[in-house]
Formats: C-alpha cells, sequence, structure tokens
C-alpha cells in the first residue's frame, strides 16, 4: 500500500485532532489532502515530530494528538519512544510509515531495508503497550479508529511502498504555519 | 565542590516566580537537587527526556499548547540538541527559555567537560542565541524571568548559563 492511501483513509477522522507530520513526501501527501490550521509540518529537524507530539499530548490532555512520522526520522530518534513509554500520554497517537527508504532525501536504504531492524519490536521493547502493524489501507484504518476508541498511547508501524508525490510546495512559510497552528489551539482553548 | 542546596532551591524558586510550571530536562550532576525539587513539587510537570533533542520538540509543543516551560540541560546536551535549535525553534520562530549547566569552564577540575565548556560561548554566538551568566544567588531570580520574557518576545532561543559560582558550595 502507499502511504498517500493510509493518509486518505484516516483524513476525515483528523479534522479535529492535532496532526504533526514530518518533513517532504508525507507532509506533502497531507497538504495535498487540503490544508487544515490544525496541520503542523515539520519540514526539518528530522525526529522531532514525535517530541512535538508529545509535547502536545502532556500539555493539552482535552486534544487528540496525531503524528506522522517515518522510519528514517524514527531512527534519528529512538530514544524517543523510550520517552514516550514513561509518560503514556492517553491522548496520543504515534503513526510510523516504514517505506523502509529514506525516500525524501534521495531513496537510500535505510536501517530497516532489508527487515532486519524492526520498528514495531523497538516500540514494544520500548515500553509501548499497544503497537500494530499494519500492512493494507483497510487494517491501517481500523488501527487507528481502534486508538482513538483505546484512549491510550498507541504506535502504528505502516508497511508502506517507497513512492511520494509527483510535485512539492506549499503555500505556506514555515512560520506561519506555527503561527497559525498555535493560534488554532489557543482559539479551541478558549472556546 | 558539593553542589549548592540553597542556590538549587533559589534556581527552582526563580523559575516559579517566572510562572513557569512545565519543565523538560536531561539529568546531570548541578541540576540533580533542581530536578529533585521540580518531581517533588505537585504543581510542576517535569518531563525527562532520553537526549536533549527531543526536549527541544517538547518545549514546542509546550509553547504551542500555551504553557510556558523551561529547558534544563547541560551545555554538552545543548551541543547535542543543536540541530533541533536551529531547524525547528530558529526557522520556525519558536522560543525556547535554556537554562545551561555551563560545566568544564573556570574551575573545572574533569578533564572530559573542558572542550565542551570552551566552545559554549562560541556556539552560542555562533547560532546568534543571547546568553548571560547566573553568578549571583540575589540576582538568578530576576535573569530567569527576563531570559523568559526575551525568548517570547523575540521567538527565539535564548540561554542562561548556570556557573560554578552559582551552582557549587
Amino acid at each position: 500500500m502507499e502511504r498517500a492511501q493510509c493518509i486518505e483513509v484516516i483524513y476525515p477522522e483528523l479534522e479535529d485532532k492535532l496532526v504533526v507530520t514530518i518533513m517532504g513526501a508525507c507532509a506533502q501527501e497531507l497538504y495535498n489532502l487540503g490544508h487544515r490550521e490544525n496541520f503542523f509540518y515539520l519540514q526539518h529537524a528530522m525526529g522531532l515530530a514525535s517530541s512535538i507530539g508529545l509535547g502536545l499530548a502532556m500539555h493539552l490532555p482535552e486534544e487528540r494528538v496525531v503524528v506522522l512520522d517515518g522510519d528514517g526520522s524514527v531512527l534519528m530518534n529512538l530514544g524517543t519512544l523510550t520517552t514516550l513509554a514513561r509518560y503514556r500520554p492517553k491522548n496520543l497517537i504515534h503513526i510510523i510509515f516504514d517505506n523502509r527508504s529514506l525516500l525524501s532525501t534521495g531513496g537510500f536504504d535505510s536501517q530497516t531495508t532489508a527487515g532486519i531492524t524492526d520498528l514495531a519490536q523497538i516500540a514494544m521493547g520500548a515500553g509501548v503497550e499497544h503497537v500494530a502493524m499494519v500492512e493494507t489501507p483497510l487494517q491501517f484504518g481500523e488501527a487507528v479508529l481502534e486508538a482513538f476508541e483505546r484512549n491510550d498511547l498507541s504506535v502504528i508501524v505502516a508497511e508502506v511502498l517507497a513512492v511520494g508525490p509527483d510535485d512539492y510546495g506549499m503555500d505556506l512559510e514555515l512560520p506561519e504555519n506555527a503561527f497559525r497552528f498555535k493560534r488554532y489551539i489557543r482559539e479551541r482553548r478558549q472556546a | 565542590m558539593p553542589v549548592s542546596y540553597e542556590n538549587s532551591k533559589i534556581v527552582f524558586e526563580g523559575i516559579k516566580d517566572a510562572g513557569i510550571r512545565s519543565v523538560s530536562a536531561l539529568p546531570e550532576t548541578w541540576l540533580g537537587l533542581l530536578l529533585q525539587r521540580a518531581e517533588d513539587d505537585p504543581n510542576v510537570e517535569l518531563i525527562q527526556v532520553a537526549k536533549e533533542e527531543e526536549a527541544i520538540g517538547i518545549a514546542a509543543g509546550a509553547y504551542f499548547a500555551g504553557d510556558p516551560h523551561v529547558l534544563l540541560m547541560q551545555n554538552h546536551g545543548f551541543l547535542a540538541a543543536i540541530n533541533g535549535v536551529v531547524s525547528l525553534a530558529q526557522l520556525y520562530g519558536i522560543p525556547l527559555c535554556m537554562l545551561i549547566a555551563l560545566r568544564g569552564h573556570w574551575g573545572e577540575p574533569y578533564p572530559w567537560h573542558t572542550r565542551g565548556g570552551i566552545v559554549t560561548e562560541e556556539v552560542l554566538r555562533a547560532l546568534s542565541i543571547p546568553f548571560e551568566y547566573a553568578r549571583d544567588p540575589d540576582k538568578v531570580g530576576k535573569q530567569i524571568h527576563e531570559a523568559y520574557t526575551f525568548s517570547q518576545s523575540s521567538l527565539s532561543p535564548v540561554a542562561l548559563l548556570l556557573t560554578r559560582d552559582l551552582m557549587e558550595d
């Protein structure tokens, strides 16, 4: 399956969630479905999307937070899985799209390419109790819905093809994205 | 020299007086008594990370949430967090109020701290991160408040360097 299909399956569910994506293809595919003020695209600082998600989830217990991560980014910050497990925010879903490739930086092999490194096992070993591995869009959608219903920290590792969008570009400057994301949260808190 | 019990308390009270209730940290010797206080205080949320760069992301999350936050780290931890400081905080205009234990400087007996201590100031300058030294327990509370205020108005990382004069007896 393709990551874009997965994102499309859950897109309607993301309407009222705080969403943090990693750089490149993942960010673009979400943006292409239609930007919303509750989406934050981390276009650099690889590895920190899940840390932003943790900070959001711990400070906003009334909100649901969804992180769209990737194998290359998670491999740059494996410690994050241990910190997620330690603080276990109930309102955080950490989705890792494992395309077994560093697609957005040239398509080089990642440590997961040959199937030797298993990110789901790493998440479990870090102490995350709810870890799902999915291979089809249907499984993916069900796993995300289950995670929302469970109301506990959940990691979903989705095996996807190493393909991305044909074109890249957003009508959104990076600080503008941050300012608007913050404003969206503030207005929700005041409501 | 032992870590100053009194001054650790003063720094912690300074953090609270600045209206900050959320703290991220990676424990280290000079910060130990401070972190113990944060852990024991039911009104303060302490988030301990596995590596300091994580705390840059967590601080960004706290900022988006509208909650005042301070990062506690050793200068070597700051060096380990630089890409997050540059490519998250500075790139997106996200404030960071960093209290950094300045190890490896004047009076340092341990060789392993010295290289990091010698380069810390120049790295801060190279990154255009405003910094001040905290040496005097009578002034550190005000300095913390000012560091936080400046980080928010400048949408920038700001560093207050906790020196040996302050952190050891």
